[in-house]
């Protein structure tokens, strides 16, 4: 008896969830259904089951050089990412390890300055990579998501590392290890699966940004937001290809993504959520 | 080597005065044991040994030699946590050389030891084995295997066996005694616990709130405490303390009488109580009692000694095992 | 841990990235007031000189400025509502014992990977399109007339888009939460004889608390900046019902070329951003702090 309740339970528990995910994933599967599409087929009205052709996909990189931009994407979002972490990782280890009164302070602050919004300094960030030459170079861009990110890449480091009992790197201490020895043998290796998650979701934050990668690049630096944001004009419009172009542009991350989505939740919550 | 010299050691956390002003002094060789309440300061004052906190004040000698500001490593002391602190990414024999490697030992050497230290504290078996994958009381060897192959002048010790069941606890109790016995080392251990003071240490430092109330062996503190503090603290279960006319009669503010020194009988004595509580340990029998003119009173009774709730019992104070106190609390000796 | 030797590390330690913070929001935000009291045209730039609170004025005067400010209440109150709300319902039914699982989570976080020019233009050209996109497909299937979504409804589309980006990241930190939620409590409170509803509302909302207010705190953030999916879409338009302050601002500076207009409602958003802030922190601190 009870066990059929629960059988018959998890069978409409099932059919439920599975509906609502597929409605969620539609557009996005939709999107990858009519990329294999020829054109007349896409606009043809509603269907799921495409001629399965490539050819969009091989017109979007030869008219459109796909590879540039998605190049740049990659270069923008690790560069950054790296960076951050580079900046960040030493901080994040002052503040977990030898708070202050100040430190909640400093991580507020920290995040309020994400708070900020872009288009507020949007002139004279504009103004000034013009007259540094920095407009539409890897860079420029570079810097500028690495300044974005880091506040996140401090915070998540930070919840990260409180983790890490202080116990364990007095121990390394008595045990004679100075402080590079301390952070390079007990706290990096201890750190590893958060470091991971933070690098994560950072470049994904990174590929997915779309404000100032779309206004301070044009040809050169333009990683694939902007690539995507090209298509917009209404010429040369055409169903399949923007279909394929799409598809390009957020399979590299929409697989990073899935394999990754454990690490990420929790990176994702800020250590506030267990 | 090993001997321990405190001067005028105090410590501030901000406002907070933890430490007042410490003077101690620890022989090489000796097993020290710190007790005290919860937040009187006994790790801090561990920690200001091993130098993992700066003193505010007042100077920290090892072997003569002033090492208020070397740093952790440079003081030649091990130290084992209350949680171990294990390094979880390393494996059993990793764990126990890491000392071993930051002092840039030679491999061969370092394995000779190592497998030295496994086989004393019989973890032979386990030694490719991550921390994870250990009982509580093989990780509490580990962490104490990392402390003995640095062969230390002193080993300081944080309440190492809290985190264990009571049998593993006895187990262990008799295991570092028995290594002390061995290596002969200065031991200082940190304790809430009664038995593993009584009966680890030579000398137990009774501490209150930053303040050492009395330094002694373990039966000196039981004989003869200081002040009323020392005397409601070491023994278990506690002394009853009897104010009013009796104490008065005995020329003191306080007297103090230890449960065991209470003798009991059914039908006469001194004092008459009703019984509110009986603990039947078996070989013991503790009575809580309500006894008539007194108050609150605790005895021991033997194992035999059958008595229920409700049951009027007659109590004895044994006169030649009273401790009077004045009224500043401190012990008047006769 | 603390000895004056590691104190003072740390704090150098700390020092680049609170260093570069600080220069990366003072100098910027200067120069903008610095602008914002200038009269400064791209198209013009030889012609600079101050105007006091001129471009404030023009700027508060201006009607698309109230409706902008609107607009960008709308979408943020909006989304937070589609995606608290729709994220604690899907949150509650994943939290079951389903066939899949792994699959339906990955089904469900999908949006979030999704570049927000992409995910415009998916809306805008494979859904909402009034003549091709699946929407209208249905409509014409069941007889009706296809919708013209972006210019009959400019502002509800865009907040649809955005809450189908954000949707995921709600459901997933909710989901994280409930699973936290001790199965022992719950089993108490049913024994106690509570119903789904009660044990809904005082068991399983509390214990939800915190991590609404980090989806709050977090989306909020990135919501009050929403740019790409009205550049994609609608454009701002028509006239300026579907735009917010951000895009407002981008207008005012790159289509206008509008330095100093642009600079002071820069300042504007700032000081508004501000206001939101300080509340939002206030609560978030107080429910952070364990
Ligand atoms: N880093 C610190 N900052 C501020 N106060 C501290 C700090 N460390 C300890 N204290 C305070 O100092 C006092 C003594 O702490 P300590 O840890 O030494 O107590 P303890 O005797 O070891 O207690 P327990 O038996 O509970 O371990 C406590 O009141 C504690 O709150
Ligand atoms: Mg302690």
């Amino acid at each position: 008896m009870a066990r059929s309740v629960t059988t018959r339970h998890k069978v409409t528990a099932t059919a439920a969830a599975w509906v609502v995910a597929l409605i969620i994933f539609f557009p996005i599967l939709y999107t990858l259904i009519t990329s294999i599409k020829t054109e007349p087929e896409a606009i043809a009205g509603f269907s799921l089951w495409p001629s399965g052709t490539f050819e969009n996909y091989i017109t979007v990189q030869t008219q459109r050089d796909y590879f540039k931009p998605f190049m740049n994407s990659v270069i923008l979002s690790v560069g950054s990412t790296i960076l951050a972490l580079i900046i960040a990782i030493p901080s994040a280890w002052a503040m977990a390890f030898s708070p202050t009164k100040r430190t909640k302070d400093i991580l507020m602050w920290m995040l309020s300055t994400k708070m900020m919004p872009a288009v507020a300094v949007l002139v004279p960030i504009y103004l000034m990579f013009r007259d540094f030459g920095l407009l539409d170079s890897r860079i420029g861009l570079t810097v500028m998501l690495t300044l974005i990110n880091l506040p996140i890449v401090v915070w998540m480091l930070y919840t990260y590392f409180r983790e890490i009992p202080g116990e364990i790197l007095e121990a390394s201490r008595m045990d004679g290890a100075g402080l590079w020895q301390e952070i390079v043998y007990v706290l990096t290796p201890m750190a590893v699966p958060g470091i991971a998650s933070t690098l994560l979701l950072n470049i994904i934050l990174a590929w997915n940004e779309s404000f100032w990668t779309i206004r301070l690049s044009t040809t050169n630096a333009a990683p694939l937001t902007a690539f995507i944001a090209s298509f917009s004009s209404p010429q040369g419009l055409f169903w399949a290809k923007l279909s394929a172009a799409s598809t390009m542009a957020i399979a590299p991350i929409l697989i990073l993504g899935w394999f990754s989505q454990k690490q990420l939740v929790r990176g994702l919550t800020f250590g506030a959520v267990k | 080597m090993g001997s321990i010299t405190l001067q005028k050691v105090s410590k501030v956390f901000g406002e907070a005065k933890v430490i007042p002003s410490i003077d101690l002094e620890i022989n090489n060789g000796e097993f020290v044991v710190f007790v005290g309440p919860s937040g009187c300061g006994k790790s801090t004052l561990l920690r200001l040994i091993a130098g993992l906190e700066d003193v505010s004040g007042g100077h920290i000698l090892i072997d003569g030699k002033d090492v208020t500001d070397a740093a952790p490593a440079a003081r030649g002391l091990a130290m084992v946590f209350q949680s171990y602190a294990l390094y979880p990414h390393m494996s059993v024999r990793k764990n126990i050389a890491f000392p071993l490697k930051m002092a840039k030992m030679e491999q061969p050497a370092i394995d000779k030891k190592v497998e030295a230290a496994a086989r004393v504290l019989n973890l032979t078996d386990y030694l490719e084995r991550r921390p994870s994958q250990l009982s509580g009381g093989q990780r509490q060897r580990v962490a104490i295997g990392r402390a003995i192959v640095r062969e230390p002048s002193a080993f300081l010790f944080d309440e190492p066996l809290s985190n264990l069941d009571a049998a593993l606890r006895g187990t262990m109790r008799l295991e570092i005694s028995d290594l002390h016995h061995q290596l002969k080392t200065t031991m200082i251990y940190v304790t809430h616990d009664q038995v593993e003071a009584m009966t680890m240490a030579d000398k137990i430092v009774v501490l209150n709130r930053g303040n050492i109330e009395q330094v002694g062996s373990p039966l000196e503190l039981y004989k003869t405490p200081r002040n009323l503090f020392v005397a409601g603290f070491i023994g278990s279960p506690h002394m009853n303390f009897v104010t009013g006319s009796y104490a008065q009669s005995k020329n003191a503010k306080t007297a103090g009488i230890r449960p065991e020194h209470l003798i009991l009988s059914k039908d006469s004595g001194l004092w008459t109580g009703t019984v509110k509580v009986a603990e039947h340990l078996g070989a013991d029998t503790f009575l809580h009692l309500d006894v008539d003119g007194i108050g609150q009173v605790t005895a021991r009774a033997g194992g035999e000694f059958g008595a229920q709730y409700g049951d009027r019992v007659y109590l004895t104070p044994d006169e030649a095992k009273l401790h009077r106190f004045d009224d500043k609390g401190l012990a008047l000796r006769a | 841990m603390a000895t004056q030797n590691t104190k003072t590390l740390a704090r150098l330690m700390m020092a680049p990235s609170v260093l570069l913070l600080l220069v990366w929001m003072i100098v910027p935000l200067a120069m903008t007031l610095w602008f914002s009291f200038q009269n400064y045209n791209l198209l013009d730039p030889s012609n600079v000189s101050f105007t006091g609170l001129f471009n404030y004025q023009f700027f508060y005067t201006d009607p698309a400025f109230f409706q902008s400010i609107w607009n960008t209440l709308v979408i943020v109150v909006g989304v937070l509502l589609i995606t608290v709300i729709g994220g604690i319902a899907i949150a509650l039914l994943l939290d079951q014992p389903i066939f899949g699982q792994g699959i339906v989570r990955i089904l469900v976080i999908s949006p979030f990977f999704v570049m927000p020019p992409v995910a415009a233009l998916i809306w805008k050209n494979m859904i909402m399109h009034p003549g091709y996109g699946v929407l209208a497909d249905i409509n014409k299937f069941f007889g009706l007339q296809p919708v013209d979504w972006f210019a009959r409804y400019p502002l509800f589309s865009i907040v649809i888009i955005v809450a189908w980006q954000w949707l995921p990241f709600a459901t997933l930190i909710l989901l994280t939460a409930l699973q936290s939620l001790d199965g022992e409590q719950k089993e108490a409170a049913e024994m106690d004889g509570a119903n789904f509803l009660s044990r809904f509302i005082y068991l399983v909302l509390p214990h939800l608390a915190r991590a609404i207010t980090v989806v709050i705190l977090i989306q909020t953030i990135f919501l009050l900046g929403v740019y790409a999916e009205i550049l994609v879409t609608t454009n701002g338009g028509p006239g300026y019902a579907s735009t917010n302050l951000a895009f407002l601002i981008y207008r005012t500076a790159l289509l206008g070329y509008d330095v100093g207009g642009a600079s002071a409602g820069g300042i504007i958003a700032v000081v508004l951003a501000n206001i939101v802030a300080f509340f939002l922190m206030r609560a978030v601190g107080k429910n952070l702090d364990r």
